[in-house]
């Protein structure tokens, strides 16, 4: 077996959005929200690195920054030896295919005016215009095939689906053109749970069939433990703690991952109500006005001094296992 | 007696493309303090069923069926009526909380005008009781908060509000119709939490609407499983949930990817939905069903069994192990 | 041999698979669906085409022209002028003594015209201008609606009846005053659509794919407009006819020998005391009826495109 290959590796990654408040005039220079701060990872091919975190946390921020979607205010973002984030325009343009996204409302997703074969080929039709018409077709088919959607739907409009099968449209128009990573923003939460376990277990065959990377952004901690390699815990636009999955689960270290951990209902009755859960006290923080040093220390039960002065760094504490609190377990 | 007594409600709309039938013969009933749990996903009725006992429907919907309150029958009443029943005996939360909040109106003005209206009660007394169930929803610094607009609270705050406003009159009766799917999983665990501590103080009666079985699992003594406007199975949370006896009960359960286990592949239900507008004659879950006869196709199973578990199929439970 | 034949049923296969593919029902389909059920709007579809059709067919059946005076009637329109169908004139004659039926013709056409112009001059540069503003956003997004809120904030009619009192009555200054504000209350709208299509899921796909900036307003932000653009056009259109019957109605748009449906109700109402009602009714009617028609059809449309309302 050869050694993992890197195939990203996001370096100190910041996205910051301007807020412009009531009553500004055009000078005046509009606030900072910090959406991502500070967020260094690396990604090797063919692995699943899950991010959860509540709304407002800026997962979604982070996917669109490290591909470059969103303007990044600093940081690198290495996509297989090159910097994302400085490239040329044609030239990013060029890396989109080996990149592709699934998003969250599978209907909002598809343009209403044009059939499934005209959004499934688009990728295709971009990135390679002299495809034939043939060869289109029957590469669109295909990827229907492979989605589990018959190919003769093919000039249906998206409307006349079920979320389900808007979903696996998505993906198909995500894997048409056979990219390296795709980016999953919360691709399940808008669907049924007999749907959701569809689109999990197809997102899972693909992957292995296709050796793809993915990114899985939910807020459902279950639904990200069971699909991803990695989970990578996102508070206030911060890395409070990234490990293994099973380790992130098994052993938590972070009080606000303890938090979030023992907050997930657990479809059992016996078990759900006789375990212990941890309230987190008070709201979250704004991003524009973030705590100082510890952006979860307004809430932390282990609260000290420190906190408010110094950030906690993310710090290696196992193997694979790191963690930004001074007092972690 | 039940406190709340439905017996085979039916809810239709009228739609540009026909009858729609959104809820068929429904039955269940709810004793007091009693937790009650309607399970289903986007499109099996469960919401359109309370609605339809609350006069909620939408002006293309019509109810037919009994719901009898405390043995009064309110089904269909006249807006008048069923105003005085909303306030003092039977209120409702929903998902989103400024679907029941005005947001140009400060929140004591919203919960005094609750009280002065249905209790007939003095501005200044209508206020401090207020303040007393902001307090009693754990929502800190009530006395100063209870003046702020309904946006200057965060999501999880807001939905407290909106609790603490449908407890103002003390009903007998709560219906929360998905109360956290909108929230994150920790605001969520605190919304549980209170609902399951006002059940205690007050002995109010809940029906709780959700998808999501965790949340069942967690706070509810019954739970009623509906598909495609039907009802599936209903039994005692616990049983229904170690030992379910309905094929889609059962294929839900394994579908959900759970925290307290690693599994390779989740176990799905295949298929699709069925399209409200055109119901299969028989079971609705017969399409999707690894069990389903001929039998089950063109007739519909009825809803049998003892008071504390019953299903609706033609299998018997032997047959589907 | 064999190996033609396999071509053959290779093909054969593929043509079937072709065949296979079921047919999708697009929004256009199901809104027009939507529309046909919509029994005020099909009518008025209906009314619309005959009096387009009259408009342009009419002039072969007419007897006197526009311009042609009927000396035996003149001075005695009141007596004499009524609707006739011996003397050739159907619709009667006017206080000139010519022959309504032909002046009604000519002045649908005319206003018609005045209506489609006006409203396809605000479609094409309200939905471009609309939709640049929009896509492109930020400063230049700024800087083109503050243009639009000036030329808004001039009083409109002011404005054209200066332009044909200063450039001269002519129908040609009628419409570049008429196209030159039209299209301002279009580009806000489509502007509007834009911002929240840009923002939509699949714009943001098309992007993430790759796919350029200019194919991603030809191709999912322009077809997503089509529907308020065509609504809002159908409306603009009796908006248009009316600016133009007012206009003519002072005195000041389309001039003898030409004529429109307010220059006639002008000259109909003017000489309504001399018991001359029909001069006054008939072009009435075909103002009422076209104006009437043009509401319902952008009624029904903006029922049948946007569903999601009622």
């Amino acid at each position: 077996m050869s050694a993992p290959v890197k195939l990203l590796s996001v370096h100190n990654l910041s996205v910051d959005f301007d807020i412009s408040s009531e009553g500004d005039m055009p000078w005046t220079k509009p606030r900072k929200l910090h959406a991502v701060v500070d967020v260094s990872f690396d990604l090797e091919a063919g692995e699943t690195l899950g991010i959860v975190g509540e709304s407002g946390c800026g997962k979604s921020t982070l996917a669109r920054g490290i591909s470059r979607m969103l303007p990044a205010s600093a940081g690198r973002s290495v996509w297989m030896g090159e910097d994302l984030l400085t490239m040329g325009k044609a030239e990013i343009r060029g890396h989109r295919k080996e990149i592709q996204f699934i998003f969250q409302d599978p209907l909002a997703s598809l343009n209403p005016r044009m059939t499934i074969g005209q959004i499934i080929a688009e990728p295709l039709k971009t990135h390679f215009p002299r495809t034939s018409k043939t060869e289109l077709r029957s590469r669109v088919r295909e990827m229907m095939e492979k989605v589990g959607l018959l190919p003769n739907l093919v000039n249906r409009y998206p409307h006349e689906f079920s979320g389900g099968q808007c979903q696996r449209i998505g993906i198909a128009r995500a894997l048409i053109t056979k990219p390296k990573l795709v980016i999953c923003d919360e691709p399940v939460s808008a669907l049924d749970v007999s749907i959701q376990a569809q689109v999990i277990n197809l997102l899972m065959d693909l992957q292995e069939e296709m050796g793809l990377a993915l990114i899985f952004i939910a807020h459902d901690l279950a639904v990200v433990k069971h699909i991803s390699t990695r989970i990578m815990v996102l508070y206030l636009g911060n890395i409070v703690e990234l490990a293994d999955a099973e380790k992130l689960y098994e052993t938590p270290r972070h009080p606000y991952t303890q938090a979030l951990i023992s907050a997930v209902p657990i479809p059992d009755p016996k078990i759900e109500r006789n375990k212990e859960i941890i309230l987190i006290e008070g709201d979250l923080p704004s991003p524009i006005n973030p705590p100082s040093g510890c952006v979860f220390r307004t809430r932390c039960a282990r609260v000290k001094d420190i906190c408010a002065v110094e950030k906690p760094p993310l710090k290696l504490v196992a193997d694979g296992h790191q963690v930004a609190c001074h007092f972690h377990d | 007696m039940a406190l709340l007594d439905v017996k085979n409600l039916s809810v239709k709309f009228d739609t540009n493309d026909g009858e729609v039938t959104a809820v068929q013969n429904f039955t269940f009933s709810i004793d007091k303090g009693e937790t009650l749990a309607i399970v289903g996903e986007s499109g099996s009725g469960k919401s359109q069923s309370v609605y339809a006992i609350m006069g909620l429907l939408a002006k293309n919907g019509h109810a037919t069926g009994s719901a009898l309150f405390e043995g009064r029958e309110i089904l269909n009443l006249g807006t008048k009526e069923m105003n005085k029943i909303r306030a003092n005996d039977i209120s409702m939360i929903f998902q989103d909380a400024m679907t029941s909040l005005n947001p140009y109106l400060r929140v004591s003005t919203q919960m005094a005008e609750v009280l002065m209206q249905h209790k007939g009660v003095s501005k200044s007394e209508a206020i401090r009781q207020s303040i007393d169930m902001l307090d009693a929803v754990k929502i800190p610094e009530a006395k100063a908060r209870i003046r702020m607009y309904p946006h200057e609270f965060s999501g999880g705050m807001r939905q407290r509000v909106m609790i603490a406003m449908a407890l103002l009159c003390y009903p007998k009766l709560l219906i929360a119709d998905e109360p956290t799917t909108a929230l994150d999983v920790t605001v969520q665990a605190q919304i549980m939490q209170l609902l399951r501590d006002i059940q205690k103080e007050f002995g109010t009666a809940i029906i709780l609407i959700t998808h999501d079985l965790g949340v069942v699992a967690g706070s509810c003594d019954e739970t009623l499983v509906m598909y495609g406007g039907q009802v599936m199975e209903e039994g005692d949370t616990e049983h229904l949930f170690e030992t379910p006896t309905h094929p889609y009960t059962m294929g839900l359960l394994k579908a959900i990817p759970r925290l307290d286990q690693a599994g390779e592949r989740l176990d799905t239900i295949r298929g699709n939905p069925p399209n409200m507008m055109n119901m299969p004659v028989g079971c609705p879950f017969t399409a999707r069903c690894d069990f389903a006869t001929e039998q089950c196709r063109d007739e519909k199973p009825p809803l049998i069994g003892s008071p504390h578990h019953r299903r609706a199929c033609h299998r018997t439970v032997e047959e589907l192990a | 041999m064999i190996v033609a034949n396999r071509d053959k049923i290779q093909k054969l296969a593929e043509n079937l698979a072709d065949m296979d593919d079921i047919k999708g029902r697009s929004l256009w389909t199901d809104a027009r669906k939507r529309f046909l059920k919509n029994k005020a709007a099909t009518a008025s579809v209906v009314a619309l085409l005959l009096i387009v059709l009259i408009s342009f067919i009419g002039p072969f059946f007419a007897v006197w022209t526009n311009q042609q005076i009927d000396w035996d009637i003149l001075g005695s329109a009141a007596e004499l002028g009524a609707p006739n169908f011996v003397n050739g004139h159907y619709f009667g004659v006017d206080d000139s003594g010519r022959d309504l039926f032909s002046r009604v013709l000519q002045g649908t056409r005319i206003s018609l015209m005045v209506g489609v112009i006006g409203a396809g001059i605000a479609v094409i540069v309200g939905t471009l201008y609309g939709a640049t503003a929009g896509y492109v956003g930020g400063r230049t997004d700024q800087i083109m609606m503050r243009i639009v809120d000036i030329l808004m904030s001039i009083p409109y009619m002011f404005v054209i009846i200066l332009l044909l009192v200063v450039f001269g009555k002519s129908i040609s200054m009628l419409f570049v005053g008429i196209g030159l504000l039209s299209w301002l209350d279009m580009s806000r709208i489509v502007r509007g659509q834009t911002l929240s299509l840009k923002n939509k899921e699949f714009v943001e796909a098309a992007q993430a794919t790759g796919v350029s900036d200019f194919k991603i307003i030809t191709r999912h932000i322009i077809p997503n407009l089509l529907g308020i653009v065509a609504v809002y056009a159908t409306l603009l259109v009796p908006a248009m006819i009316l600016t133009e019957s007012f206009i003519s109605f002072l005195g000041l748009g389309v001039q003898e020998p030409q004529t429109s449906w307010g220059a006639l109700i002008n000259q109909g109402a003017g000489t309504i005391q001399y018991g001359t009602e029909w001069q006054l009714l008939i072009p009435l009617m075909f103002f009422v009826v076209t104006l009437f028609s043009f509401f319902f059809i952008g009624d029904g449309l903006r029922d049948a495109l946007d569903p999601k309302d009622r």
